[in-house]
């Protein structure tokens, strides 16, 4: 099986990514700019909501019954959608469902060149489909503003949302001038917006084959929900003669009921607005409205995988939002990049190790400092703090099967485990690192500390350790304290004159 | 260098505690506290005798195993909860100067036993739990207490870290303590919500970004002209020391309770 | 649905049976008449009289763009259309088939789209300035207007590629909530539907919002008719 999340494969490591975003200051104010702006719009908007906590609790009871059983709902969704016309598809990776596309264009199209529009689907980047398509002789064109800016750049994705955040006017302005012949263009984004509209225009009004995503396939009906803002969407599943839909089978819901809850937290969440410009919903074919002919394609590249243990199946439960990446302290330092996955952010963390395999991605469940802003704003509850600390668990277990049981990392921690488990050794220990520090000492401070300590060392002052510890002070005022205390003692931090 | 201590005589007024019953409180001072931040301890015993109770600390404690658990190494934690869970059983009530420690047991002691399928274990853990409070949450909702009878006449911002802010939900106890401190000028911190980068072995293993995180907390604490941050880790303020210390600051570091156990004139209280 | 050769399972039964075998089922259940959604503690039922309502979607549909424009009832949708219509310098606007004459104001040109007339091209679309529909209902609290695609509220492709949608809303059509208004949806009606919630918009530029990217860049409500809510139909 061919489980493709994007280019996390090959991507470098967090640690080593992370270093490298860091110094690019444009992309960091970018960042910045950026998730500050919809994190505060975000708050603003759910401050409104008194039921906001009901409607997390309802949408993550409906998120994890679904996933349950969710083998039927798929079922049913693929009976009802037939029913109404549609072919419904399934996809066990990335090379099939890529397949499936290349079979179902040509079938329409013929053997010739051919183009297809292209409708904002994160799905279609895990799956590297636009690759695949350029491959077999059809040219994808992304109709998504942000995506025609990473498409046009040959740049990644670097948010589930606003996938451009790393980009700023000047260079998009760089990058319209080039790309679409307009030398006067000039950096202001109504101009830029206006550009995109008149360029796209002509593709929306002659492509015959659309592709796009779907945020909600509902079994109870066999309807297909796109939420969007931009116009694009509703191009792309009105007019062409042909649409595919590329989803994953977790973005299923049991009735169309439950869109009460998904379109009231999705919008707030992602992009911090009342309510997203435009929502399309559509059940297979209809007559006189639409294309005439609709392909869903079920797309399981690895999330089958996560099924059996509750933990990593709440992952699945992610409707896409970017909440995540907008509220967590990390991402606003690095962006998305750093990540290596379209996946990016707390979620991508996440879901990237997950569908791809830890043995890539293995840094990814370490990118945190598991503060919880993640959790705090997730609209279906996902406890990714508890799931990253699960991850490293099994990384953890899997190398200590393995030579990487003699990294210096768990030799460390095997010693540390040894000294808490004995007051004897941990006392011990505690004597040794005061001895052992006079290596490293100057005055007060510890100075460039060895191997992983030195990662401290180089950026942060480091007191030295004491040289009485609390039980040393402990067992010094004996065991029965003073009754009253006419003198209290303090220390106070550093020495400074 | 010899460290200097300041000696706080006692105040002229009564101080306005309010008593409860005096208990047993015994203390889990943390591994960190103990061997890193002595002075927490102390003033910890400090305060909770002050306010007329008595304070054990069994020396058989080392860790609760959070670091291991947190990176992974979950197996290497289950004795630690075992070691935890029978030294503390009979305490009356546990006193834990560090928020991050309690979030450890409130959130993945149950979890540990119930993957060792140990029932007796569980029902140790939940058993305790309850009687378990980080230094704050003692105060304020075991012993029902504002006003320590604390005298501190300095700028102080307060840092909420993120285990107390996000998993403990302290909510407004550490600042209702500070604004009771007699001659304390409380500064609010901009952007206090946001992590301070520390995370653990996160500092370590990416040690580039937990910089660029503290360069943000930093700033936000130069920011507020304070003399001294609390919170209530010393995690979190061996982060931003290390930051605010190696760019020149002379911004001073305090665990709350070292702000609690002043009860002097404040001119002496930190030379 | 997928070719299966003797030897090798579907891809459809091998997805399902990772499934099954993940979630410890043996055979696929029967699906139950179960309700799975929980007992909603969320708000369902507004709280707002309908003045309220009404003054809540205004305000709205204010804030994200659209223009707004009331009238008493029907006999004023004419003159209200002639003013939208007036307002753009626009002259000629698409409405459905079976769209009321008597709502048309004189002197503009209006192309009908669909039944006898047939379907207009997707091209004639694209040249009307306008176009007219009516909805099936409309929520104050996000200031949205529900299309149900067919009859006098449009195809979809019409209510797309002209530049200004003006749409015909009933007062009684107003909802406060976004469950009130769904609720009032036949969930198996096949139509297609499309929430609209002011014109187009985009951040994706430096998180600036700008308005109209590819859908109507002009949005023009008309409130009509009477403030009571009317029954579900």
């Amino acid at each position: 099986m061919s489980v493709r999340v994007g280019k996390t494969a090959a991507a470098p490591s967090f640690p080593v990514a992370a270093k490298a975003a860091l110094k690019n200051s444009q992309l960091r104010h970018n960042v910045h700019h950026a998730t500050d702006v919809i994190r505060d719009k975000r708050a603003l908007r759910v401050e409104e909501m008194p039921d906001w906590q009901a409607l997390r609790g309802a949408a993550a009871a409906i998120k994890a019954h679904t996933l349950r059983h969710l083998d039927r709902y798929l079922v049913e969704f693929e009976r009802n959608c037939t029913r109404a016309g549609g072919q419904v598809h399934w996809a066990r990776d990335a090379d099939e469902a890529n397949a499936i596309a290349i079979r179902l264009i040509r079938g329409y199209s013929g053997e010739g060149p051919a183009e297809v529009i292209k409708v904002k689907t994160m799905t279609s980047d895990e799956v590297q489909m636009n690759a695949a398509l350029e491959a077999a002789g059809i040219t994808p064109y992304e109709t998504d503003l942000a995506d025609m800016i990473v498409q046009m750049g040959d740049d990644e994705p670097s948010h589930i949302v606003v996938p451009a955040l790393h980009k700023n006017r000047r260079e998009v302005r760089d990058l319209f001038r080039e790309k679409m012949g307009r030398p006067e263009l000039s950096d202001n984004p109504e101009d830029l917006t206006h550009a995109a509209r008149t360029y796209l225009r002509d593709r929306f009004l002659n492509v015959r084959i659309g592709i796009g995503g779907a945020n909600f396939a509902v079994a109870e009906t066999g309807a297909v929900c796109v939420v969007e803002s931009e116009g694009n969407g509703r191009m792309c599943v009105t007019l062409p003669e042909v649409l595919i839909t590329l989803v994953g089978i977790e973005k299923v819901v049991p009735r169309f009921a439950d869109l009460e809850v998904f379109l009231q937290l999705l919008p707030r969440s992602a992009t911090g607005e009342r309510m997203n410009p435009y929502n399309s919903l559509w059940t297979g074919v209809q007559a006189g409205d639409g294309p005439r002919i609709f392909h869903v394609i079920l797309l399981d590249n690895g999330r089958t995988k996560m099924m059996a243990d509750a933990m990593e199946r709440e992952t699945l439960q992610c409707i896409r939002c970017g909440a995540c990446l907008n509220a967590c302290p990390v991402y606003r330092e690095t962006g998305g990049h750093a990540y290596g996955s379209i996946y990016s952010g707390p979620i991508g963390a996440i879901l990237s190790p997950q569908l791809q395999g830890l043995e890539h991605s293995r840094s990814l469940p370490y990118a945190s400092t598991l503060c919880g802003a993640c959790y705090e704003v997730c609209p279906v509850k996902i406890n990714i703090p508890e799931i990253l600390i699960h991850l490293r668990g099994r990384e953890v277990r899997e190398d200590q099967r393995s030579l990487r049981a003699l990294t210096s990392e768990n030799l460390a921690m095997q010693a540390a485990a040894l000294a808490f488990t004995s007051q004897r050794r941990y006392e011990a220990a505690q004597r040794l690192a005061r001895m052992g520090q006079r290596l490293f000492q100057r005055g007060d401070e510890l100075v460039k500390l060895p191997g992983m300590a030195g990662g401290w060392t180089k950026y942060r002052d480091l007191r030295a350790i004491p040289a009485q510890s609390f039980r040393d002070w402990w067992k010094q005022r004996g065991a029965t304290p003073p009754t009253t205390t006419t003198t209290t003692t303090n220390t106070t931090g550093s020495e400074d004159a | 260098m010899p460290r200097r201590y300041c000696i706080c005589r006692p105040t002229a007024c009564r101080p306005t505690i309010k008593r409860s019953p005096a208990l047993r409180i015994a203390l889990f001072v943390a591994c960190y506290n103990d061997t890193l931040f002595p002075a927490t301890g102390i003033a910890v015993t400090r305060v909770l005798e002050r306010l007329g109770h008595r304070v054990d600390f069994p020396l058989q404690q080392t860790c609760c195993g959070q670091m291991h658990y947190n990176t992974g190494y979950h197996r290497e934690a289950v004795p630690l909860v075992r070691r935890f869970v029978e030294q503390f059983a009979e305490a009356e009530a546990v006193c834990v100067p560090s928020a991050s420690c309690v979030a450890m047991m409130r959130e993945h002691y149950a979890m540990i036993a119930e993957a060792e399928q140990d029932a007796a274990l569980a029902a140790q853990v939940h058993a305790l739990l309850p009687r378990v409070f980080e230094f704050s949450e003692l105060l304020a909702n075991r012993l029902g207490v504002e006003d320590c009878g604390a005298a501190f006449a300095h700028s102080v911002t307060y840092h909420p870290s993120c285990h107390s802010l996000r998993m403990l939900h302290v909510g407004e106890a550490p600042v209702k303590l500070l604004r009771a401190v007699r001659g304390l000028t409380l500064l609010e911190l901009p952007e206090k919500e946001q992590c301070c980068g520390f995370g653990g072995t996160f500092a370590v293993k990416n040690a580039d970004v937990s910089a660029a995180m503290l360069e943000a907390k930093d700033t936000c604490v130069l920011r507020t002209g304070a003399e001294v941050v609390t919170a209530l880790d010393n995690s979190c303020l061996m982060q931003i020391y290390g930051g605010l210390h190696r760019a020149g600051s002379a911004i001073r570091t305090m665990h709350l309770a070292e702000i609690l156990a002043c009860a002097a004139a404040p001119a002496e209280a930190l030379r | 649905m997928s070719e299966q050769t003797p030897a090798q399972p579907s891809a459809r039964d091998e997805i399902l049976a990772r499934i099954r075998t993940a979630l410890g089922a043996g055979l696929p259940a029967e699906l139950t008449s179960q309700k799975p959604t929980p007992e909603a503690a969320y708000r369902r039922t507004g709280q707002l009289n309908r003045v309220a309502v009404l003054d809540l979607f205004v305000d709205r549909l204010k804030d994200y763009d659209a223009e707004v424009l009331q009238v008493g009832d029907e006999r004023g949708l004419a003159g209200a259309l002639g003013d939208a219509l007036n307002g753009a310098r626009e002259l000629c606007a698409v409405v459905a088939e079976g769209f009321p004459e008597a709502w048309l104001p004189m002197g503009f040109e209006f192309l009908r789209d669909g039944g006898l007339s047939g379907l207009l091209s997707i091209a004639a679309l694209d040249s009307a300035q306008a176009v007219v529909t009516t909805c099936a209902v409309a929520i104050a609290s996000t200031g949205t207007i529900v299309l149900v695609h067919g009859g006098t509220q449009g195809r979809r492709a019409a209510t797309l590629l002209p530049d200004h949608h003006i749409c015909l809303v009933r007062r009684g059509q107003v909802l406060e909530l976004v469950p009130e208004a769904l609720e009032r949806l036949k969930a198996d009606d096949p139509a297609p539907i499309t929430t609209i919630s002011g014109p187009s918009a985009t951040s994706d530029i430096e998180m600036t919002r700008i308005r109209g990217v590819h859908g109507p860049r002009r949005l023009t409500v008309v409130l009509y008719g009477p403030a009571e809510l009317e029954p579900v139909s």
